[in-house]
């Protein structure tokens, strides 16, 4: 019994909550053992695991008045960078040690208010920056997938390897992450799991640790397109308190299951997203999933994107630029690490504390991000992204007259090995697919639509319109359905 | 674009960022590489193009001027790694 109730999905659980086949506290129980089983897959850093249970039996008093929400009992995992009240919250970083907020992010607000239940924070790269989750100062998330026959470690994706792993692996039922060029979208597809980045500004930000402001967002993962529906709605909507919240009305995205007919919807392939040297077995999946959404009556634009190749020179200014704003408050001053010398001053607390402090990738964003914020170098380099950002938003507006959503592989290729050697550009080229939709703030999921050669998860991307996440959703989970992927759990 | 040691130390100094002398060199040669590559953003064609600083077109929303919050001394201290009299402590800087 314990075994099965982590096999459900978010529907299922709810479904089988409302029937009385299971408790929410026998959810979470299971939920714990589960984790306790799976320590080596590192995907959770803090355990929550006593108010898990003390709210699961809250929920489960709850739900005998009558009051269920949305996400009603279901054990969930939250990426470290939500702060969550009086549980540690360190966006993985050392430079931020032992911190504990006294207020609660909006989004992780709202997911426990519509009744779901935090099992502990997982593991993410540090500051949210990197795509393989080997940059966390707790240590690297190994996805729970390996190659046939190889035992090889392999990474999870990142930045929110933990949340992607943990729901791979059934240690949730769904997760929270953030997505900034594709740290929601990537770990997804390398884990086999549904990724979903919604439009920017659905969510709120507030009590997000930040990396990027213009591009960070929060992101669910689950076990089908259907959960994440139900999962966004929980934590979407306009903030008074995140001026960058949209004041959109959030629509009931888990209604829009009850009809999937997309007869004479316009699917856009674009030409740019065919890369030198792309591994024939993406390519192939990626001419699937267009014959798929075909078969069930949709047809296939090609279109094209011409600053494609742009897209991530520009996120890797802009998002770097960013970050060391937003970074600039860690200097051992208010909370988390502080590293003084006898005798010292107060720019000897900063410089040591920041040396300490930060990781090697997240000193070189925020050294990249300084030179070119910096005088002299500013309009060569910002503002020039800033205008390439426009061109790679004009591009989406512009294919967007032509077509309802856009379908491309997530990533250039499977889940590699953890620890191999890679040089940081080399790294940066695996948000190749994700970054530009990020850049234009679209809403992006991505579907596990296929296997590698090697029998690891592949992943195929949907794009929409700016708020038009039902179209997403719509489009993708036809895809699922085709598709018939077969997780771990 | 190959960085001086001038020009890493320099922006390390920025950044509030100590780095020892194989340090400046290392991520020296690193972020000439991811600056190099970023070059490429020279070839296109940006004339009249207007900066995109947020995606979205909503303007800045205003609030009324008023106090809505306050009295959390407490919870604003409770991560300080060092605090006394209700204020950061920090090393000397007036002399």
């Amino acid at each position: 019994m314990t075994n099965s109730l982590t096999k459900l999905t978010i529907s299922s659980a709810l479904d089988g909550l409302a029937k009385g086949e299971f408790t929410s506290r026998e959810l979470v129980e299971s939920h714990i053992s589960a984790i306790e089983k799976h320590r080596d897959l590192n995907a959770y850093i803090v355990d929550t695991f006593d108010s898990a249970l003390k709210a699961a039996n809250d929920s489960d008093s709850r739900r005998k008045s009558g009051k269920i929400g949305l996400m009603e009992g279901l054990p969930v995992g939250v990426k470290d960078l939500f702060c969550t009240k009086d549980v540690r919250s360190t966006s993985c970083s050392h430079i931020l040690d032992g911190f504990t907020p006294t207020y609660e992010s909006t989004v992780t607000s709202k997911l426990f208010s519509s009744g779901a239940i935090m099992l502990g924070k997982t593991n993410m790269d540090e500051f949210a920056m990197g795509s393989t989750n080997t940059t966390s100062h707790y240590g690297s998330v190994k996805n729970p997938w390996k190659r046939k026959g190889d035992a090889t470690e392999l990474v999870p994706g990142g930045s929110s390897g933990g949340s992607a792993a943990a729901v791979a692996a059934g240690l949730c039922l769904g997760a929270l992450g953030s997505d900034t060029g594709g740290s929601v979208r990537q770990p997804a597809a390398f884990c086999g799991v549904v990724g979903m980045k919604p439009t920017y500004g659905m969510c709120s930000r507030w009590g997000m640790i930040a990396f990027a402001s213009s591009l960070d967002q929060a992101g669910v993962f689950t076990r089908s397109v259907k959960d994440a529906a139900i999962m966004l709605e929980a934590i979407s909507g306009h903030d008074a308190k995140d001026s960058t919240s949209a004041p959109v009305e959030i629509p009931q995205f888990s209604k829009i299951f009850a009809d999937l007919n997309i007869k004479g919807l316009k699917v856009g392939i674009p030409k740019e997203y065919r890369q030198d040297g792309m591994p024939s077995e993406i390519d192939t999946l990626w001419k699937q999933g267009a014959e798929w959404l075909k078969d069930a009556g949709a047809k296939i634009v090609d279109i094209s994107l011409p600053h494609t190749k742009y897209a991530l020179p520009t996120y890797y200014i802009i998002a770097p630029a960013e970050a060391s704003a937003n970074l600039a408050r860690y200097d051992g001053v208010r909370y988390g690490l502080r590293v003084e010398e006898k005798g010292g001053s107060l720019d000897d607390m900063y410089e040591l504390t920041r040396s300490a402090g930060f990781g090697a990738e997240v000193k070189r964003r925020i050294m990249i991000g300084t030179y070119v914020l910096s005088a002299g170098y500013y309009d060569a380099y910002y503002k020039k992204a800033q205008r390439v950002r426009t061109l790679v938003s004009r591009d989406f507006a512009q294919s967007f007259e032509k077509v309802d959503v856009i379908l491309t592989p997530t990533t250039p290729s499977p889940a590699f090995a953890i620890g191999e050697k890679m040089d940081p550009v080399t790294m940066y080229l695996n948000d190749v697919f994700t970054v530009p939709a990020s850049l234009a703030g679209l809403p992006g999921i991505s579907v596990p639509a296929g296997f590698s050669a090697q029998g690891t998860p592949l992943g195929l991307q949907i794009i929409g319109k700016a708020f038009d996440e039902e179209t997403v959703f719509k489009t993708a989970a036809v895809v699922e359905r085709a598709a018939g992927f077969k997780g771990i759990v | 674009m190959s960085l001086t040691t001038a020009q890493v130390k320099k922006i390390a100094k920025l950044a509030r960022i100590r780095l020892s002398e194989e340090e400046v060199d290392h991520y020296g040669k690193e972020i000439s590489g991811i600056l190099d590559w970023i070059e490429m953003l020279q070839e296109v064609n940006t004339d009249k193009v207007p900066q995109m600083a947020s995606v979205s077109s909503i303007g800045l929303s205003l609030r009324t001027d008023e106090v809505t919050d306050g009295n959390v001394q407490a919870d604003i201290l409770k991560n300080a790694p060092k605090s006394a009299f209700g204020c950061f402590e920090v090393p000397k800087v007036v002399e």
